[in-house]
């Protein structure tokens, strides 16, 4: 790890000043930061982090009856305390491991996009709205490919709204070496329709599947999706699996959030 | 270089630290507490696992600055205070819960943390806590009979020796 100055602000205007300066990055848990640090595929000359922030912990419930996630909660906090809406505190209780969620924080989660990660597929999967310290972001406009988002440089994610669905679910079949998803769907029925969202196949990073969406809009049952597939084309082949097979994995995951929700 | 001051095992630590300095090397090369074991160094194995204010993480994942001013936790504070083991170190050692003892001081960290919040976990929430505790000897069943031994449960239907 190249050496770097620590600097931990209380409040999120101290924290985007100190973000102002050259170089200046955000630290949240450091689940990922800190592994990308020692491979030295980062090197910023100061780390920002965002765990002293008060405001920016915490689960509480929005006027308008949405689950509002701080920015630098922990994936913990959020399994313990966003039971308003089951299916996101389930999906946060299965990121990783027990040491792993009592660091690592939705902001860092989002602001990272990985193109396998959990929260990705409940943030779009939900509508949620992503909120910064300058600007408000739905989720469709906010993910933009593999560790591509909307966020510009030294602005930080204060917030995460989640509009509570009537039924949600989220399955995902776990890659066993790393704890992501191989494939993970985020299924939630909402009164004004279904969305469906899929991370770890596509090579865009988390997507949503409209055909599937309309299909259980119309009738919210697993059968409804019978007959639709994606094609693995353009889904991510690796050593765990080829993209036809992610592809398949994205119909079969779908249908048993359907099942579950 | 900045310094830091944290509470570890109940005592008063202190020193000067980088920016990088992880809490792992804070804990081994400056305090010489070397029980915390560096297994991976890349945030997957858990042998680094110790608490901070109560909560149990990846030394190895975290600055030692982040931890200024907490409370830490280390496997050297685990054995009772007249030096015996604690129940569940006993229990690691009469349920052959280790064998070259790497993972261990991070099992016992774990399991630790684990039996805080639930005192009397089954063993799937044994296994499903583990999930981040690799050890590459005992097949983990000895490792789950010594944790369900440690909350008082019968552990004579687990999973054989
Ligand atoms: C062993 C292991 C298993 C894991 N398994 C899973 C899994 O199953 N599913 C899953 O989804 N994830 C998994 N993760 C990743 C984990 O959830 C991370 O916590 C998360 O991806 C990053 O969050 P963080 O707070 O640690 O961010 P950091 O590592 O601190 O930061 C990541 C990036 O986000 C930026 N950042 C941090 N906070 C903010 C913010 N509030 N606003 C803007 N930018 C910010 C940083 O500058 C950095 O670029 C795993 C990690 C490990 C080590
Ligand atoms: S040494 Fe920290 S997780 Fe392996
Ligand atoms: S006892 Fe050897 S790694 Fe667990």
């Amino acid at each position: 790890m190249y050496n770097f100055d620590f600097e931990k602000p209380e409040s999120v205007a101290d924290a985007i000043a100190a973000l102002q300066g050259e170089e200046a990055q955000a630290l949240g848990g450091g689940q990922t930061l800190i592994p990308t640090l020692k491979q030295r595929l980062a090197s910023p000359s100061t780390l920002v982090s965002l765990k002293g922030i008060a405001e920016m912990q915490g689960v509480c419930m929005g006027d308008d009856g949405s689950v509002c996630i701080g920015g630098a909660t922990n994936h913990a906090t959020v399994a313990a305390e966003a039971g308003a809406y089951p299916a996101l505190a389930d999906t946060a209780a299965h990121i990783g491991d027990p040491a792993v969620r009592n660091r690592g924080t939705i902001g860092g989660s989002l602001a990272n996009n990985d193109p396998s990660a959990c929260y990705p597929a409940a943030a779009l999967g939900s509508g949620a709205t992503i909120v910064t310290n300058a600007r408000q972001i739905a989720a469709d406009d906010y993910f933009q490919g593999m560790f591509t988002t909307a966020l510009d440089e030294g602005e930080i994610i204060t917030e995460v709204r989640f509009p509570v669905p009537e039924k949600a679910n989220y399955q995902k079949f776990v890659q066993p070496a790393s704890r992501f998803a191989l494939v993970g769907v985020y299924v939630a029925k909402y009164a004004d329709g279904v969305r469906v969202a899929i991370t770890g196949a596509s090579n865009d990073g988390v997507f949503r599947w409209a055909e599937a969406e309309a299909a259980l809009s119309a009738n919210f049952s697993a059968s409804a999706l019978d007959g639709l597939s994606l094609s693995g084309d353009d889904m991510i082949s690796d050593l765990h699996g080829t993209g036809e097979y992610r592809a398949h994995l994205c119909a079969v995951m779908t249908k048993r959030a359907v099942a579950a929700a | 270089m900045t310094q830091v001051s944290m509470t570890v095992n109940g005592k008063a630590a202190s020193g000067q630290v980088e920016g990088r300095t992880l809490l792992s090397s804070f804990l081994r090369d400056e305090l010489k507490l070397t029980g915390t074991h560096v297994g991976c160094d890349t945030s997957q194995c858990g042998a680094c696992v110790v608490h901070v204010d109560g909560i149990a993480v990846k030394s190895c994942t975290m600055l030692a600055a982040e931890a200024d001013g907490a409370d830490v936790s280390t496997i050297e504070g685990q054995a009772n205070a007249d030096g015996s083991l604690n129940v569940i170190q006993q229990a690691f050692q009469d349920h052959h819960g280790l064998q070259c003892g790497f993972c261990t001081p991070g099992m016992v960290m774990s399991a630790a943390a684990l039996l805080k919040d639930n005192p009397k976990p089954s063993e799937q929430e044994v296994r499903d806590y583990l999930e981040g505790n690799i050890c590459r000897c005992t097949g983990y069943h000895n490792i789950v009979k010594a944790i369900m031994a440690a909350s008082g449960q019968d552990v004579g239907a687990i999973a054989a020796e």
